[in-house]
């Protein structure tokens, strides 16, 4: 039986940061990926605000950028899916679609998707009508008629974003106001083709094949409207990729794990980096950070239990 | 064989074909579009008997058109002139095989 030093969780940033310090630790190292190096950054087009790119770098090339740093030292990709985990013993077991693998340490880096509506219909209806990413579908919408369901910074963005494009933008917030700064409000309230529907949910997606309406309740006075469109944004928030832990390690009421800055997490060995981490501000900067921060903390374990044997 | 870039000119005479097409509709500022990539031209490369396409939705709005595309990187697989399967999204090679030979 092979036992890795290390098993990294995800490809993104956190998890290859913590791969490229392990494996220039010099640790036995695998970082297990789904699908592609980079994770959420892959759908975002210019990132401006990750340093030494002095004229920004798109996402995707980063996250190649990054998987090949870590290769460099020797660190290796095996693309598969984890299916389950087991921590309950000092040596941790991580169950994938390609078997099981054993680590002395694990680093979750397993990051975060959009947080769907959870209406009836919706995962039929992704890629005809139903969307979650303005900036990589938006286009398709070129004086069409869409959908903006949320609050915050990214709704606003998005709902912008999508004016620009759209002939008419209705923004669904369940509140009476909104939760995004006021620089995106200011914004909102100029542009001509966004209308407000305050104190609104989406309660239903009337579509035939493909998205052509959507009901809508007022939550104040219960009252239920029609509208016709081509197409809707949801964008509600994050929903952090951790459902394949089940109860082996501490998470907190929205699904994220419970650790600080020091990454560790409540199981001696597992630490947790990047978005899927309790934090208050998720950006790729702070995940790098994480990755290799969860790296010192996961040397200073290893010296200690290769002494105790 | 490796992957046809399909356009609104060529599109018929592939349409026509017997064999198996996938079809993978994409633009340059995709990123998912970018992941699945490799994985198309290796399915291309290991798969003579199908015939594997790109369109460029940006060069090719009437074919992203007539195949109501709303999201990319999207995959259309189409036998004896059907369409048999359509999926939006970034996927591994085992799904894109699945779904070629559904």
């Amino acid at each position: 039986m092979h036992i890795y030093d290390m098993i990294i969780i995800g490809g993104g940033p956190a998890g290859y940061t913590a791969a490229l310090y392990a494996s220039r630790a010099g640790f036995d190292t695998v970082l297990l990926e789904k699908l592609a190096a980079g994770g959420q950054m892959t759908l975002t087009g210019d990132i401006d605000n990750y340093p030494g790119f002095d004229e920004g770098v798109d996402g995707f090339t980063l996250g190649m950028k990054m998987q090949q740093s870590a290769e460099r030292f020797g660190s290796k990709t095996e693309y598969c899916e984890v299916l389950d985990v087991d921590f309950s013993k000092s040596l941790k077991k991580v169950i994938t679609s390609n078997g099981d693998l054993y680590g002395k340490t694990v680093v979750i880096a397993s990051g975060a998707n959009p947080r769907e509506l959870g209406i009836e219909g919706e995962e039929k209806l992704i890629g005809k009508g139903i969307h979650y990413c303005a900036h990589c579908d938006g286009r398709f919408y070129k004086d069409k008629t869409v959908v903006v369901v949320g609050g915050g910074n990214s709704a606003a963005e998005d709902a912008l974003y999508l004016s620009k494009l759209a002939k008419k933008v209705y923004l669904v917030h369940r509140r009476d106001k909104l939760r995004a700064t006021k620089t995106y409000q200011e914004a909102l309230f100029k542009s001509k083709n966004i209308e407000f529907l305050w104190n609104s949910e989406v309660i239903q997606f009337i579509s035939d094949n493909r998205i052509n309406g959507v009901k809508i309740k007022n939550v104040t006075d219960e009252i239920i409207t029609e509208f016709s469109c081509d197409g809707i944004f949801i964008s509600i928030g994050r929903k952090p990729a951790t459902s394949f832990l089940k109860n082996s390690v501490n998470i907190d009421e929205n699904g994220y794990i419970i650790a600080d800055e020091s990454t560790k997490t409540n199981i001696e060995g597992v630490y947790a980096a990047g978005d899927v981490r309790t934090k208050a501000l998720r950006q790729v900067v702070t995940a790098v950070s994480d990755g290799a921060v969860a790296v010192h903390y996961a040397e200073e374990y290893i010296s200690k239990i290769n002494d105790r044997m | 064989m490796s992957v046809i870039n399909v356009s609104y000119e060529n599109f018929n005479e592939i349409k026509n074909s017997n064999k198996t097409i996938l079809l993978d509709f994409y633009a340059d500022w995709c990123g998912h579009c970018r992941v699945i990539a490799p994985t198309i031209e290796q399915i291309a490369d290991e798969n003579p008997n199908y015939i594997i396409g790109k369109i460029n939705v940006d060069n090719e709005p009437e074919l992203a058109q007539s195949f109501e595309v709303s999201s990319i990187p999207l995959l259309v697989v189409i036998k004896d002139g059907k369409i048999t399967n359509q999926s939006v999204g970034a996927k591994t090679k085992q799904q894109i095989l699945d779904m070629i030979e559904d």
